[in-house]
């Protein structure tokens, strides 16, 4: 392990971490913390006051030119050409075959494009844009910069105290701010489904913000364990277990991020990687389907479990499943066959060889509380 | 506690006289496997082998399996642990106990590590 870890990154906040007590694990090249207190405890903070999460390992690009928002409807799905300043968007990098390479933020920052990318993925994004947009726009990775989520019903009102203007914004605003001297990009968003922001700081800024941060009494330190289990609950893909590049937008459940403009009969359709496909899907529907799959007894069903029919046949395979502290009791998602793919249809998930009862279940598990202003 | 055996899978097994033994985890393997949400204990009357999975434990963010530190018949489980996975969090030599077992050959607690051994081994890991 400890060769491992020597070619392991580190963010900004790496010796606040360890003085936290935060247990680090490897995680897509950098070292994390996975836990402070403990998952339970920090999933059930989150949910009911305010969890800082440190996501600096993902990547923040930059894309400007004339041309910027037109050159990458030309990779992804989504209407960026009418993207208002001000605000972001969900979306998602398809390949030639529909298939997904990224998901992503992407705001408009007035004079440029922001984007949060995939840590595991950040280089091949960067390297995939530069490639064809060079000739229209300039991308390039702010390595420079930390990231941290606030997250949680609390979330607002310790922004309020620390940057007013920041809590003005409603969900999925993006606003570039000076904090205290800092240029920040600052979003009403995140990854829990819970109310929140995110905020991109310059890394020498990122633990002083953090401490100020923590230093609110609603204000606990949370790892990665427990952004799984919130984001698993709150029905949100992980890329790389949930989506990737052998699944397409349509089978993951996330049509709603192929924007209107972008289909047929809309003011720029098609024009993506995979468009054909993809497009196609929409009509005439899909084999298979992401879903939520709720296990009846206590035992968590994770990740690489078959998924099998009353007559025993393979009818799906889980791609994410944990205990959900706010469910309390197991949650999961996978690919279903389309004819298993209505909530309330039963399963059965092999689990160390034995058949354990399983439902499909309508996402997400927890209702988003995101704040719509 | 003198009368405590370790194995390298790190469970532990605590001789109660008549040939039975009180099986559980340690503080170590609590500690590795994080909160426990899940506990499947095995039947009682069933027979279980040294080394052989007896009982599975599911943390927030791993499985993990229970390897019977000795052969023999399971007499007893503990039931609380159901309900209260956690326990075994808290209290892992005490409380957190998974099964009793009576044993088939006693002369497989002398193939297990000591408490100093066990300590020894832990302290190589990390």
């Amino acid at each position: 392990m400890v060769s491992h870890s020597e070619a392991l990154s580190r963010t900004p906040l790496y010796a606040l971490h360890l003085e936290l007590g935060a247990r680090m694990v490897p995680f897509a090249g950098y070292e994390m913390p996975v836990q402070f207190q403990g998952i339970i405890a920090e999933h059930r903070h989150t949910r009911s006051a305010a969890g800082l999460f440190d996501v600096s390992h993902m990547g923040q690009l930059h894309v400007s030119g004339d041309g910027a928002a037109s050159a990458l409807e030309a990779l992804m799905p989504a209407d960026i050409v009418d993207l208002p300043p001000g605000r972001q968007r969900y979306g998602l990098l398809t390949s030639e075959d529909g298939g997904i390479l990224d998901d992503l933020m992407i705001a408009n920052a007035g004079d440029h494009l922001f984007m949060i990318v995939n840590a595991a993925r950040k280089e091949a994004d960067l390297e995939h844009l530069q490639r064809h947009l060079h000739q229209r726009c300039t991308v390039r990775a702010l390595r420079d910069r930390a990231l941290l989520a606030l997250q949680g019903p609390a979330a607002a009102s310790v922004m309020a105290r620390i940057a007013p203007e920041a809590a003005e914004l409603a969900f999925m605003d993006s606003r570039r701010l000076n904090i205290g001297g800092a240029e920040c990009y600052v979003s009403r968003s995140g990854y829990t489904g819970e109310d929140g922001f995110e905020i991109s700081l310059p890394a020498p800024r990122a633990e002083d913000f953090a401490r100020t941060l923590l230093a609110q009494p609603e204000v606990a330190a949370v790892g990665l364990g427990a952004r799984d289990s919130l984001r698993l609950e709150a029905g949100l893909c992980l890329y790389g277990h949930d989506i990737d590049t052998g699944t397409t937008p349509v089978e993951a459940a996330l049509a709603w991020a192929v924007a209107k403009a972008r289909r047929p009969g809309g003011a720029r359709p098609g024009g993506f990687p995979g468009a054909e496909r993809i497009l196609g899907q929409l009509t005439e529907g899909v084999s298979r389907r992401r879903v939520g799959i709720r296990p009846t007894g206590r035992a968590p069903v994770r990740e690489g479990a078959e998924l099998i029919d009353a007559q025993g046949r393979h009818a799906g395979t889980v791609t994410s499943g944990t205990f959900g502290p706010s469910v309390n009791g197991p949650v999961a998602m996978g690919y279903v066959e389309s004819a298993h793919a209505a909530a309330g249809a039963t399963l059965d998930a092999l689990v160390r060889g034995k058949p354990l009862p399983v439902e499909v279940a309508a996402l997400p598990f927890v209702q988003h509380r995101y704040h719509r202003g | 506690m003198s009368d405590m055996k370790f194995t390298e899978d790190h469970e532990w097994a605590r001789d109660e006289g008549d040939d039975v033994v009180v099986v559980g985890i340690t503080d170590y393997a609590q500690e590795q496997l994080g909160e426990l949400v899940f506990v499947e204990l095995p039947e009682i009357g069933s027979d279980v082998s040294q080394g052989d999975e007896a009982a599975v434990v599911e943390s927030v963010k791993a499985a993990g399996e229970v390897k019977s530190p000795v052969s023999g018949s399971i007499i007893e489980v503990n039931e609380s642990l159901v309900e209260s996975p956690g326990i075994v969090n808290t209290d892992p030599t005490g409380d957190g106990w998974f099964y009793k077992v009576k044993m088939a050959d006693r002369s497989e607690l002398d193939g297990l590590l000591d408490e100093q051994s066990y300590k020894d081994f832990v302290a190589e890991l990390d």
